[in-house]
Order: C-alpha cells, then structure tokens, then sequence
C-alpha cells in the first residue's frame, strides 16, 4: 500500500489524483500510527490488544484458539497470601522442591503509601512459545485447541531445554513424573472435568486472578483487556513470546 | 601393515600379532596415562550413571533458575574441538591441501573421539536419555534447534568412523565422499548447537547471530590448536622424528590458530565495546560479571589469558619450529577453551529472566558452581578423550598417511 502511495505522490505533483480507496488507506494508516503512538486514547481506532501483544499482530481481529484461555492478574489486589500456590500445589500434586506458580515480591522504598507490591508469576502459555519450539521431542506443545502449553509426559527427555528458553522461570523438572512440569491452567485437574476456574484463580479471596475465555466478547477477560482506558501490560513483552497472561492494576 | 590395517589379504592371527606388538611398545609413562585416563574415565561413567539412577538432583548442583550446568558446557567445548579438527583437517584430505595432508587420519580419529567425549558427558546430563533414544526418532520437532544439533551430530559420527574406516582400507574416494558429508554435517550441527542458545530471544546474554558466528571461528582455533597438540603428543608416544612434511604441517596448523586467536579476540572486543556502549541490560550484566565479577578471573584467566593471548605470543615466538612452545600454546589454547565455554554458557543462565523487574531474590546475579559428580563426569570427559587418543596411536600405528 505505502509503495502504491510513494508510487503515487511521484508520479504527481498533489493529490488531487488519489483515487478515494487510497485516501482511505493513508487515514486508516494514520490512525493506526496515531493509535499505537497515543497509548491507548481514545481517539485510537486499534485494539489495545495490539498493545498488550506488545507488537502489530494478527490476533487484532480474530484469536487464534476457540476456546482461547488467558488469565488478567490485578497485581494491586494481590496480598501474598499464598493460597493459589497451595490450591495448584494440592490441585496438581506439586512437589516441595518445585511450583506452577509463585508469587513475587518487589520493594519499593521511595513508594507513596505502599513500599511493597506483590507480583503473582506462572506459565504465560504464549501464543509464540519457545518452550514448544526449542523441545526436541514435542513433549511440549501448544495445544491447537485452547492455546494452553501442555506436556506429553512419556516424551519429555529431560533435556532441560525449554526451562532455558522459558523467559519467566515458569518450569521445574519434576523427579516424581521423570518429566518438567508446568501449568496448564488445570487443565487436566480441573477444566476437562467441568471446572470453569483454575484453582489459583478459584482460590483466591482477593479476586487477583481473572480467568477466562478471551475470544469470547462477554468473558471478563476479553473486556478488561479490551477496556480502552485500563492500563493492561504482559511481562517480558521483548522475549516477543505474545502472553495470554496480562497483568493490570484496579 | 606400513599403513594402518591398510595391508589387504592379512590373517587375524597376523593383525593380532601386529597390534599385541604395538601396544607392547609403549614407555612406561605411556602406560601410566593409559591408566590414569581409563580410569578418569570409569570414575566419570559410574559418576554419570550414579546421577541418572539417583536423580541428578541428588548430586548435581543444578537448579530451577540454571538447569545447564558444566556438563553443558564440557559437551559444548569437546563437540565444537571435534567440528575444529574435522574442518581443519578437511584441508588437507578433503581439499587437497597437501600442507594438511600428514595429519588427516589423526584428526579424523580425534574428531570421533571428542565427539564420543561429548556424547559421554551430555549422556549424564539428559535426565532420562532411554526416551531420547525413542522420541528423538519418533517424535521429532524440526523447528528445535537441539534436535538438529543432535541429529546432526549423531550422523556426523557415523560419517566420521566411515571416512576412518575408508582411510585405513585405503579407500580415498569413499573416504573422501564420506567426510565431505561429515564435515557439511558437523559444521551444520555447530551452527545448530549456536542455535540452542542464540535463537533464545527470553536470553539477552545468548540471543542474536553472535554466537553462531563465535562458535564457528572459535571451533577452528580450537581445531588447529588441537592438531598441534595431539601431534607433538603422538610423536613423544611413537618415538617418531618430525618429518620435513610434518614440520610444514605444524606451522600450517599454527598460522591458521595465530589467524583465528586474532579473529576471536577482535570479536571479544567487539561484543565487550557495544555492550558497554549501549549497556543492553541482560547483556550488561552477563559482560560485566566477566569484567568485574564473579567470572572476572574465569574470564580474564581462562579466556583471555590461556586461551588467547599468551598461545598468540607463544605460537609468534615458536617460529613454528620450537617444539615445547608449540605444545605448551596449543595446551594452553585447547584446555583454556574449556573457560570460554563455561563462562558462555553459565554466565547466560545466572541473570535472571526477571532481573528487570526488580524482585526479590532475582535483581543479582544467580550463584552456580559444579559440583563433586559433575566435575567427575566432566573429568570422564577429558579422560575419555585421552584413553582413546593413547589406545589410537598404538592400535592404528601412528596414524601414518599416504597421499590421497
């Protein structure tokens, strides 16, 4: 299109020869760039999905898995009290030495009313996900049906690669399976029996851990990520691994 | 029997006269390595499997936070040695560089062995390596870099003992056709091992094209410096004069180590420079943990020191004529890689994934140091190496070479 425009504009001196569909093309281009350079305005015509992906992306229409599993933590809520860790550890019989999920601590000393804020971390199933990539034996995958990171225990060689490639220390192998383990958002403990929460989420007194269907337009999920003027941002939007785990405050 | 097994028409009972011979020939302080590398290589295995049936976590050092430890890196340095001497000997045998020629069949048999040494210490660090044997085959992931690495080098081993194998009969062509596929093969699994850590975008310290690039470049200094050095070993093991064409030979392999120390070094620099430069955090503190920190003499000792600039002196002093310097810059290049390896691979594991967040327990470097069982497989490792490349020399006569 932008090759179409140059085209264009130097083979006329105005333009006035635009024909009206190129036209549309440069203001829906220009919204574009204004939206992402705005920051989630108002004014925006882009998803702020495409923000929390941190890059333009094809997910702006259309998520790619049906039902598509995402979780919203509100890290403001969060207390540390820990009940998550040990509702997925009873849940999904994790070990002492290992954790699907953990909580983090960040001090803030210079902080007005607050000088600590707590940071509840797990497996982000990406939609760009290393872990999967780098197994040699598929052992970890992407499930093409929720877009959940699953293990196929028999297979994992314990190579070790995909805690490695892993950005958010998400994996721990697990002596009892001869395996790495890691959430799966209960899928099998829980969502395949029925359950419509994972057990961090249902657990939780706080309501931190929003947990939900993204695709779907009523889901609480969809709507606070969609939410123009909620601040949602992902960790490690860099590693480009595309969360389905969002983080916001509020 | 002038050449290797390279008589055809021989009995057994006259090759099992001819090898009982050789070995027979041996000092005494041939016998003593033999015995000390055998048995660091026992140790290393019963190390290894005490691990797998115990559980590495029992006895290795590992953690969550940094899952590859020296294993890693001891299978890093003796793969990328054997991808050294498989493309440094490829010069000669394969191109037809008659300066390479005296030692094809040495280097040939060396890249096997290292390659084994490698296969031997990541056996003992892959923790149920029954399901590789299976789901490597079965289950294959070709977007993995790991499995390709493996893969790769797996059928570059096999290529290798043919190509050995055609030399000994004499076979060149075969020989030749053999380990022109093994060398494609071994330098794409090197890329491939480069790949395990430069394709990680999670890893600041490890991601881009570098490292693929370093491990190539570096692979060949290590390469030239091992030639050198099995070399010289090899003639004290055989009571062997240095001949007019090894001599060529040896500064061959020395202007070609002299060059790549150089190549490396700028690189070093380079990376140092643009980090400090731009201070990518990740990157940043992985480089100054080298610079300053923990790895500070890991790094300055080990790597630049031993690896690079004291065999550069050396190798420039030796004129390529003096024996000892020869054998003492080579050892010290080829062991001191070993440094190069280990601070690559565990320096990008102890900045933590989360450091710029700020947390708790993860805003400084993470601490990791091998333990006993480790450093026993790794010790196997080298022993290994070293019992094969003793038993080699008798069991093949020296590797002598004809013209191919």
């Amino acid at each position: 299109m932008i090759r179409n425009m140059m085209k264009t504009m130097t083979q006329n001196e105005g333009v006035e020869a635009l024909s009206g569909e190129e036209r549309r093309e440069f203001l829906k281009l220009g919204l574009k760039v204004t939206g992402v350079f705005a920051g989630g305005s108002l004014l925006s015509l882009v998803s702020v999905v495409e923000k929390v992906y941190a890059t333009p992306n094809q997910y702006h229409e259309k998520y790619p898995y049906k039902p598509h599993y995402s979780m919203v933590l509100h890290v403001d809520r969060c207390v540390d009290c820990e009940k998550c860790i040990h509702a997925c550890a009873k849940t999904n019989d994790i070990p002492a030495y290992g954790f699907r999920t953990n909580i983090l601590e960040r001090q803030i000393p210079d902080g007005i009313e607050q000088q600590v804020e707590f940071l509840p971390v797990l497996c982000n199933q990406c939609n760009v996900a290393q872990c999967a990539r780098v197994c040699p034996t598929s052992a970890t995958y992407k499930s093409s049906e929720n877009g959940i990171v699953m293990m196929d225990v028999k297979k994992c060689i314990g190579c070790l690669s995909c805690q490695v490639a892993c950005p958010y220390n998400a994996r721990y192998f697990n002596e009892e399976k001869w395996a790495v383990d890691k959430c799966n958002f209960c899928f099998d403990t829980r969502l395949s029996k029925g359950e419509e929460l994972t057990a961090c989420a249902d657990a939780c007194p706080a309501g931190v851990r929003i947990f939900g269907d993204i695709s779907e337009q009523t889901s609480r999920v969809y709507r606070e990520v969609h939410q123009v003027s909620r601040t949602v941002w992902v960790l490690r939007p860099e590693a480009g691994t595309k969360p389905n785990v969002f983080y916001t405050r509020g | 029997m002038a050449n290797g097994m390279s008589g055809v028409g021989i009995t057994l009972v006259e090759l099992e006269s001819a090898l009982i011979t050789r070995m027979r020939s041996g000092s005494n302080g041939y016998y003593v390595a033999v015995l000390i590398s055998g048995l660091l290589m026992l140790a290393g295995a019963v190390a290894g499997l005490y691990a797998t049936v115990g559980g590495h976590h029992t006895v290795y050092n590992v953690t969550r936070e940094i899952p590859w430890g020296v294993l890693i890196s001891s299978y890093v340095f003796f793969v990328v040695t054997s991808t050294g001497l498989c493309l440094v000997s490829s010069i000669g045998h394969i191109f037809g560089s008659k300066t390479f020629m005296p030692i094809a069949k040495r280097a040939v048999f060396l890249a096997i062995v290292t390659l084994m040494s490698g296969f031997f210490v990541i056996l003992a660090e892959i923790k149920v390596p029954i399901r590789m044997l299976i789901y490597n085959i079965i289950s294959p992931n070709l977007t993995s870099s790991i499995w390709w690495m493996g893969t790769l080098y797996g059928l570059a081993l096999g290529l290798m003992i043919m190509e050995f194998i055609f030399l000994m009969l004499g076979r060149y062509r075969s020989a030749v056709i053999c380990g022109f596929i093994a060398l494609v093969g071994e330098i794409a699994a090197n890329s491939n091992l480069a790949g395990v850590f430069g394709l990680l975008n999670g890893r600041e310290f490890w991601h881009g094209p570098y490292l693929p690039i370093f491990f190539i470049a570096s692979a060949v200094m290590v390469g030239a410096g091992a030639i050198i050095f099995f070399q010289i070993l090899a003639q004290k093991i055989n009571g062997d004069e240095m001949t007019g064409a090894m001599r060529v030979c040896l500064a061959g392999a020395r202007k070609v180590a002299i060059l790549m120390i150089c190549v490396i070094l700028f690189m070093t620099i380079w990376r140092t420079v643009s980090t400090l430069a731009g201070m990518p955090n990740g990157q940043y503190v992985g480089v100054m943990a080298m610079l300053t920190g923990p790895y500070a003499l890991s790094f300055w000792g080990g790597e630049i020191l031993m690896t690079l600039l004291a065999p550069l002196v050396l190798f420039v002093l030796s004129r390529g004529t003096h024996v000892r310097m020869l054998l003492l810059a080579s050892a010290m290049m080829v062991f001191g890689a070993f440094f190069m390896r280990y601070n690559m691979i565990i320096i990008g594991q102890t900045i933590p994934v989360y450091i710029d967040l700020n947390v708790t327990g993860y805003t400084e470097l993470l601490h990791y140091f091998p333990s006993v069982d480790e450093i026993i497989v790794t010790l196997g490792g080298f022993g290994m190496t070293g019992f094969l490349f003793l038993l080699g020399e008798k069991f093949f006569n020296g590797h002598k070479v004809e013209e191919h």
